[in-house]
């Protein structure tokens, strides 16, 4: 099996009631995450991680190693590929996987756009964003996946402030903030109807467990540089090609042109998140370490989502595209 | 930096939201992006000021019809502390919403408007705070701003002694009242030049504690400990038949939810009762001598013993200590928070979920429903309906290992599920 290069360390001696050290929160949040991934595994015959190589979901796959080691995840890696990431990103996703010895499964947008399946947003610089929803859809028919471990956040975003840690999706994929299971101390509800079942149309219901519910985006790097987690290198500080629009930082790319009228420009930046090209905006930094960044976002006063163009759309852009079966 | 849980209870009009929206932006948890936005929709209805209540109101529903739909949570923290603020409705579904956000709180803010004093539904928030075992309350009595400050003094030692009186009547909880104005901060992150007279409750100098100083003082934890292991077992760690060098590892994923763990401790597994050693507490690459709440390790054992999802590991009592036995039963008697519409009757089938474990179940004859004007047990009634309380036996299919919920919350909680729709119907309490 191959091994870990990761060092872990602890910075905190993890043995001593949990009590006023200073990174004690994120001990009482990596044993509560790690509760609900065994829980998911537990209660699910076929759960999968959705695994971008981003920043969350890097810690997700590093809590899913506290949860499962030394024994295999008992489910793999899915990445809905949108054909518009950042290349370190992708590069990122498939070396760790392969270090880890996990099985790593990827749908491609690219593929549902030929099909028909998906189409494209009008425009010149499209976001995939949306037309991800039927190739995630699409995969979780084909693999029959009945739950699905997302990196979200509730601090991102006001509409998932609301959403539970054990998501109810119907068989289109939707969730309806109306309806939500009430949820309980750490009881999480993962019942639901499977095709086959008595009463079960053959459809999917599923579950999106999110485990990263209660972190917030400090408490992710600050777990990051306890543990000494390895990150792709989009989020430090580098020189890149960019052009200004609409006042964000927009790093080109053979699918994100440079328009006319625009000046091609070198800047010192790097990215908050790691999502499309085409709608993630970098911020101008010189942060190097984890350390640089921590220091950064809590000295910041722009949240992470505001660099994503897709949920300035409107205020309510994100709670529409949930509805839809997004993340 | 410890992590505290928190419920704030109250109405709108009480200025939950604006005391929530205070508490986010005086701690600079707000975002500039976040502010602007709050910023263009009170430009857009036309507010004479920023509604710091828009700060809470997420779904598009809520900001059209200006009510709060669901729990909310909300993150802010201090360079002490972070905290999780359940933020709850204060009208339709109350009882719900507010038991949900309960049910994982450390400490509730009850919210009352000065004007009004201890209504109905303070009295309400007390209850269900100290009935889902809620260590620390605080309440917080607001808008003295507009009962005007000379007055406040009197108004305040008024609605205290008032509060005071009946929650004689609650289980005991840590209680401390905070006089503010949401609105214009005073007492929530800065002290109010308005309230000399406000004292610490002790006795100490140095004039009483703004709203987040005691919320960065209180501990997490309840004071008096459940102090037994609990280790429900969730998840058991096989690696593969052909991984050579961890052929023989059986592990037991859980979290350690009251007492301790030692290696070399002598542990029962119950509800089997068979008994053995604890050999490792390992989590990734780390060999641990102890765990202790809430960390999530695995557990390895001397012997090789049939333990699956579902059984808790108990210390074996003797060897100088003594930790106190779980009960093991196929009945449990609760007080059930009911959240369906379709209303829980006698001889109603079920699913519970205790700790790792559902269980069939159907229940018993409602013994006491809480009539929730005047907060009194009574006998005789025959269903129970949508946010109604009450008191009631089921038989499980099943044993489950279990304590009382007000000794340990994490071994005597119960949720409901219903056996056609799936959904959670209710929650328990285990008496």
């Amino acid at each position: 099996m191959p091994t870990i290069t990761y060092s872990y360390t602890r910075a905190v001696n993890a043995t001593s009631p949990v009590a006023e050290t200073p990174l004690a929160h994120l001990r009482v949040l990596e044993a509560e995450s790690i509760h609900i991934m065994r829980e998911v595994a537990a209660e699910f015959e076929r759960p999968a991680l959705l695994f971008s190589g981003g920043k969350d979901s890097i810690v997700m796959v590093h809590l899913a190693l506290k949860a499962f080691r030394p024994a295999k995840f008992p489910f793999p890696l899915l990445h809905i590929d949108t054909g518009h990431n950042f290349p370190e990103a992708i590069e990122f996703r498939d070396e760790l996987a392969k270090k880890m010895g996990e099985r790593l499964i990827v749908r491609y947008v690219e593929d549902s756009i030929k099909s028909g399946r998906a189409t494209e947003d009008p425009g010149p610089s499209p976001s995939r964003n949306r037309a991800q929803i039927p190739t995630l859809l699409d995969a979780i028919a084909e693999f029959r996946f009945d739950a699905l471990f997302g990196g979200a956040r509730r601090d991102e975003e006001k509409a998932r402030a609301k959403e539970r840690i054990f998501s109810f999706r119907d068989d289109f994929g939707q969730w309806d903030p109306r309806n939500q299971r009430p949820e309980l101390w750490n009881l999480y509800n993962g019942r639901i109807r499977r095709s086959g079942d008595a009463g079960g149309d053959g459809g999917g219901e599923h579950i999106r467990a999110f485990p990263l519910s209660n972190w917030t985006e400090l408490d992710v790097w600050q777990y990051i540089a306890l543990e000494k987690i390895e990150i792709p290198s989009i989020y430090f500080s580098h020189q890149r090609d960019i052009v200004i629009r609409n006042g964000q930082i927009c790093p080109v790319s053979h699918f994100f042109p440079v328009r006319s009228g625009e000046t091609l420009v070198r800047r010192t930046v790097r990215f908050r998140t790691v999502g499309d090209m085409t709608c993630t905006a970098g911020v101008e930094s010189p942060a190097s370490t984890v350390q640089d960044i921590i220091d950064e976002i809590a000295a910041s006063r722009t949240s992470e989502r505001g660099a994503r163009l897709d949920d300035t759309v409107s205020d309510a852009a994100m709670e529409d595209r949930k509805k839809e079966g997004y993340f | 930096m410890s992590l505290l849980r928190l419920i704030t209870c109250g109405s709108v009009d009480d200025g939950k939201s604006t005391l929530i929206g205070r508490l986010l932006y005086d701690t600079k948890s707000i975002h500039q992006d976040q502010w602007e936005a709050v910023h263009r929709t009170s430009l857009k209805r036309g507010d004479a000021r920023v509604d710091l209540a828009l700060l809470t109101d997420g779904l598009r529903a809520e900001r059209e019809q200006g009510i709060t739909i669901d729990v909310a949570y909300r993150y802010f923290s201090t360079p002490r502390r972070k905290f999780i603020l359940a933020d709850t409705p204060g009208h339709v579904q109350y009882t719900r919403n507010m038991a949900t956000g309960a049910s994982t709180a450390d400490l509730a803010i009850i919210l009352i408007d000065a004007r009004q004093g201890v209504l109905e539904q303070t009295r309400r928030h007390a209850f269900l705070a100290t009935l889902l075992g809620v260590s620390h309350i605080v309440v917080a009595i607001n808008k003295l701003d507009l009962v005007g400050w000379d007055k406040a003094r009197e108004v305040f030692d008024r609605i205290k002694s008032e509060f005071e009186g009946f929650a004689a009547g609650l289980p005991p909880t840590d209680t401390v009242f905070i006089p503010i104005s949401a609105l214009n901060g005073d007492n929530i992150v800065n002290r109010s030049e308005h309230t000399p007279w406000y004292e610490r409750a002790d006795g100490g100098r140095g004039g009483g504690p703004t709203l987040l100083e005691h919320l960065e003082a209180v501990p997490p934890r309840p004071i008096k400990q459940f102090p037994h292991a609990r280790f429900p077992v969730q998840w058991v760690v096989r690696p593969q038949s052909d991984d050579a060098a961890n052929h023989d590892y059986r592990g037991y994923g859980g979290q350690i939810v009251a007492g301790e763990l030692r290696t070399g401790d002598e542990v029962i597994a119950l509800p089997a009762g068979q008994r053995s050693r604890v050999k490792r507490i390992h989590l990734l690459d780390e060999d641990l001598p102890e765990c202790h709440p809430p960390q999530s390790v695995t557990v390895l054992l001397e012997h090789d013993l049939d333990i699956s999802r579902g059984d808790t590991l108990i210390k074996a009592p003797g060897n100088g200590h003594a930790d106190a036995m779980p009960r093991i039963s196929r009945e449990i008697e609760a007080t059930v928070v009911w959240m369906s519409e379709s209303p829980l009757t006698p001889g109603r089938r079920c699913i519970i979920k205790h700790g790792a474990r559902y269980v069939r179940a159907i229940a018993g004859p409602i013994r006491e429903r809480l009539e929730i004007h005047s907060l009194a047990w009574q006998a005789g009634a025959s269903q129970l309906g949508l946010n109604e309380i009450g008191r009631v036996g089921f038989k499980l299919a099943s044993t489950i290992v279990f304590d009382a919920y007000t000794q340990c919350r994490a071994t005597g909680a119960v949720i409901v599920i219903d056996e056609a729709t799936n959904n959670t119907v209710a929650a328990g309490m285990i008496l």
